[in-house]
């Protein structure tokens, strides 16, 4: 499956600059990892030392926050945009 | 003059520069400022204070810098107020309301709004924005109005009538999102990532509005005679509040400058939108988002960004968490009204309606003192009372159907 994983302004400089890269994974999780593999030390600054989310990570597949579906497990289709966004905002 | 020493993450401690930024880089939690407490115990003391203006920026010391001088449209100051009509109605000794429907554009927004746009000139910004579920929109839109900027305000498109009226009457882009709070805050953090030289006074400048909220805990204690309250009760939307009330009594207590310890603190959240009382009774440490669905719109926001910090706070003082049906709501919007005189919007009628709760299953102890938060005017709200409050009968103009009209009707408010 090849996605789109949107970044936030925060984690551009690991890509070099870029807003938005293109991976290959069958879950949520798969397509972090690849993300990760390609760029190493991203996916430590989304997940914790077990491996889940972080606290303070929004994580959008097709515009639905993961968390009301499978959360990193929930799997996605070719095509779809993956979106990590900071939960410190708002309110 | 201000005691800021920078920014700090308060999830994992990493300092940074006192700019607008507003996530840590290393963990995504969000930055707090930070202050020098060792200097400003040297020089602050209950009488400096008490010969500051009578406006929130007498504690200026321990807010951001604003600049020459504050973007102020008379926050603050609010009266805090013995209720004791609604406490004898609800069974408690000592009830206080912090009342900030008085706020100048009716709402306790009006304190983090001006310390925001107030370090946003200072840092070089030129246009304020915002992401809202209505009062801080209808504040950064007069704050911006009054100082000559423009602003952009994003607000879910079917927020209440009175709400974009207030609003959009100040002049700026009102962008009117279909989606829910939660779906325009997300559009915010992608939109200030291509706009950077926007303040949105809730994303960018977040860690200096937030520290507007303490200015509420700075006023409480000094109007109870420089003591902290033994509760309070604070409505809940993304937390902020809540926790920066919290850091406000501690900064008092460090500097000596209250007797009592910290309060314990209670929440209030109506039960159409209720993640973080959910997770507090769960025992979780994260919030799970839900879609919300109450007539409490302010309190509406089903992803609470400082969810995990309030329910640390709840934890630590021995407090809990209110969740209450909107009929609730609107029942105790009336019974303060009625009890004190005050016309507070849906967000106060949950806060009521929660310290009734609490006080009916024994979290909050009805000998000792309590102070509930009563954020915004009623007028904000109008349409969620406007079916039950109405005339009391239409007559004729001629005295025989004014007296039938009064014989039949029992006077009301006369107890």
């Amino acid at each position: 499956m090849s996605v789109t994983i949107r970044l936030p302004s925060q984690l551009r400089a690991l890509v070099g600059g870029a807003g938005e890269v293109a991976v290959e994974g069958a879950t949520v999780r798969a397509a972090l990892g690849a993300l990760d593999a390609t760029h190493p030390g991203l996916a430590a600054r989304i997940l914790d030392d077990r491996g889940e989310l972080r606290r303070f990570v929004n994580v959008f597949l097709a515009d639905e926050d993961v968390r009301f579906l499978d959360g990193l497990d929930t799997p996605v289709t070719s095509g779809q945009t993956i979106s990590l966004v900071p939960a410190v905002a708002g309110g | 003059m201000s005691f800021v020493s920078g920014l700090k993450c308060r999830e994992c401690g990493t300092p940074y520069p006192a700019e607008a930024l507003y996530v840590c880089d290393v963990c995504f939690g969000p930055l707090e400022v930070a202050y020098d407490l060792a200097a400003a115990k040297a020089s602050l003391s209950r009488s400096s204070i008490e010969s500051g203006p009578p406006s929130m920026w007498r504690y200026g010391a321990l807010l951001p810098d604003p600049g020459d001088q504050p973007v102020d449209l008379g926050a603050g100051w609010t009266p805090l107020r013995r209720a004791r009509r609604l406490g004898e109605a609800l069974g408690v000794r000592e009830l206080w309301l912090k009342d900030d429907t008085r706020n100048p554009t009716g709402s306790f927004k009006d304190r983090v709004v001006s310390v925001a746009l107030s370090s946003a000139r200072r840092l070089g910004f030129s246009t304020a924005a915002a992401a809202s579920t209505g009062n801080l929109a209808t504040s950064v839109a007069a704050h911006a109005a009054a100082i000559g900027w423009p602003s952009v305000i994003l607000i879910p498109a079917d927020l209440e009538k009175s709400k974009i009226a207030m609003t959009a009457i100040f002049g700026g882009t009102v962008l009117g999102v279909e989606g829910t709070y939660d779906d325009v805050n997300r559009l915010c953090v992608e939109l200030v990532a291509e706009h950077p030289e926007w303040a949105f006074a809730n994303v960018n400048l977040r860690p200096y509005y937030a520290e507007g909220s303490k200015t509420l805990a700075f006023e409480i204690a000094e109007q109870l005679g420089w003591r902290t309250p033994a509760q309070i009760v604070v409505p809940l939307a993304s937390g902020s509040q809540l926790t920066k009330i919290a850091k406000g009594f501690r900064e008092f207590i460090d500097l000596s400058l209250v007797e009592g310890t910290e309060p314990v603190y209670f929440g209030a959240q109506a039960a159409g939108c209720s993640p973080i009382a959910r997770a507090f009774a769960s025992g979780a440490n994260v919030v799970r988002p839900e879609r919300p669905n109450t007539i409490a719109r302010s309190l509406a926001i089903g992803n609470p960004a400082d969810g995990p910090f309030v329910l640390d706070e709840l934890r630590a003082t021995g407090g809990d968490c209110g969740s209450v049906p909107d009929d609730e709501t609107l029942e105790c919007i009336e019974l303060l009204a009625r009890t004190e005189g005050i016309f507070a919007e849906t967000a106060g009628g949950v806060t009521i309606a929660s310290l009734r709760q609490l006080i009916g299953r024994g979290a909050i102890d009805p000998e000792r003192s309590i102070v509930a938060i009563i954020s915004g005017h009623g007028l904000k709200t109008l349409d969620a009372v406007s079916a039950t409050a109405t005339f009391t009968r239409v007559i004729t103009p001629s005295l025989t159907a004014a007296e039938a009209a009064i014989a039949s009707t029992a006077l009301v408010g006369a107890s």
